[in-house]
């Protein structure tokens, strides 16, 4: 088993009063608790501080864990054999849980060895799981597999991290922010507890060409200036494969395209629209023809595209 | 050793749920989750209806207030006022989702 330094997990002394040690563990919760954080790796490190936290906060926890020394964390360590009278633990399966399932393990023991097998219920764990899925994938449907470690008690109550791998198909009608929920995948109950649920938090990976916005999805068209001037016809490219638009003379940069249904596929039916939004571009060098057809232009075009400029506003700077 | 999955539920108006089926499957005590509702924090289907039903999407919000309720000792004014502030980030996170989809990016 692997040793975790908990008082370094709240950066706190040794010798910390309990009041300390909440006071630390709520600054870091604060900070790291995965529905209210953003740090990158607040999931794992809100399970380290709040492990810590349940250990320390329970003085008889505490002073187990207080003698098991100060190996180094992350060394090996074994357990002391007395524990096991101690909680009325079974024989620890050291190799396979790490020090919070064994300080939890202690909670389950002490409350069999005061003879409350009978009430002793409680369901299986939750799991939540992000996966990111591509924009054709949410658009096709897939499948995607998942390596899970779920700690479950066995019939004597020891805690047993199993992997466990699933293969999960996620059906179409996925977007950023879904959540799909699968009854009694999670950790097995204990005592006929229900099984616990794994629930996928769906989110979209970026697209080359698609940004999506639920169901919508928006792509740049680039035209032009000759094209949005004089009107055209393009192939517009969709996640169920191009379409062909037409371009009315006179777009202007920045109009959204609608293309009804050509949208991601919604759960239960219907489909979100794909938006087009007109972008007018210039090659990034032009030859001297192109310069006299433009210089052409300018002398001959009236148009102002500064007429809601107030001219009687303007300095001169 | 793989194992295929076929049942699964999208969290959704679309799956409702009873307050005992919220209460069972977030771990919030169901007068705790009746708090929430009379705070406004959740929304039945139907409140005008004789039971109450929940949309599946309203189990992310009560998992959400289990865990803080637990992980920050709240008492339910506390727990409603963190879950309505994240209900309104979780909003403007989407409202900015949505324009950052609508700007144009530049073309090179």
């Amino acid at each position: 088993m692997k040793f975790t330094d908990y008082y370094q997990s709240l950066g706190i002394a040794r010798d910390a009063s309990t009041d300390d040690i909440t006071k630390a563990y709520r600054r870091l919760a604060h900070k790291y608790h995965p529905d209210v954080s953003k740090e990158p790796d607040a999931e794992e490190k809100f399970k380290e501080i709040s492990e810590a936290y349940k250990t320390l906060k329970d003085p008889e926890k505490r002073a187990a864990y207080d003698q098991l020394g100060q190996p180094k964390p992350g060394e090996e360590f074994q357990p002391p054999p007395e524990w096991q009278q101690r909680y009325g633990q079974a024989p620890f399966s050291s190799d396979d849980i790490d020090l919070s399932e064994l300080f939890a393990g202690l909670r389950a023991g002490g409350r069999r060895a005061e003879g409350a097998e009978r009430t002793m219920q409680w369901p299986g764990q939750d799991f939540e799981v992000p996966v990111q899925i591509s924009l054709e994938d949410a658009y096709r449907g897939t499948e995607v597999e998942l390596s899970l470690r779920m700690p479950e008690h066995d019939a004597q109550g020891v805690v047993r991290v199993v992997p466990r791998t699933f293969k999960v198909r996620i059906p179409r009608g996925a977007t950023d922010g879904q959540r799909l929920r699968l009854p009694g995948k999670g950790g097995k109950g204990f005592g006929g507890g229900r099984a616990g649920d794994l629930y996928l938090n769906i989110s979209l990976r970026p697209h080359a060409l698609f940004r999506a916005s639920g169901h919508d999805l928006y792509v740049d068209l680039p035209l032009a200036p000759w094209e949005a001037v004089l009107g055209t016809a393009v192939d517009v490219p969709t996640p169920g494969g191009a379409v062909r638009l037409k371009i009315a003379p006179g777009t202007v940069a920045g109009r959204q395209l609608r293309l009804a249904k050509r949208g991601l596929p919604k759960p239960h039916g219907g489909e979100g629209d794909l938006y087009a939004i007109v972008q007018i571009v210039i090659p990034d060098s032009s030859s001297d023809a192109e310069r006299a057809l433009y210089q052409q232009l300018a002398a001959v075009s009236p148009f102002n595209p500064r007429t809601h400029f107030a001219v009687e506003s303007s300095h001169e700077v | 050793m793989k194992f295929e999955l076929t049942e699964m539920h999208w969290l959704d108006r679309h799956q409702p749920l009873t307050l005992a089926e919220l209460a069972e499957l977030s771990g919030l005590p169901a007068t705790e989750l009746w708090d929430l509702v009379e705070n406004g924090v959740l929304t039945p289907l139907d409140p005008t209806a004789a039971t109450q039903n929940f949309g599946a999407e309203c189990l992310a919000v009560a998992r959400t207030a289990a865990r803080l309720r637990a992980d920050f000792e709240l008492n339910p004014a506390g727990l409603t006022l963190a879950l309505t502030l994240l209900d309104r980030v979780r909003e403007l996170e989407a409202q900015l989702r949505s324009v950052h989809a609508r700007l144009p990016r530049p073309h090179r």
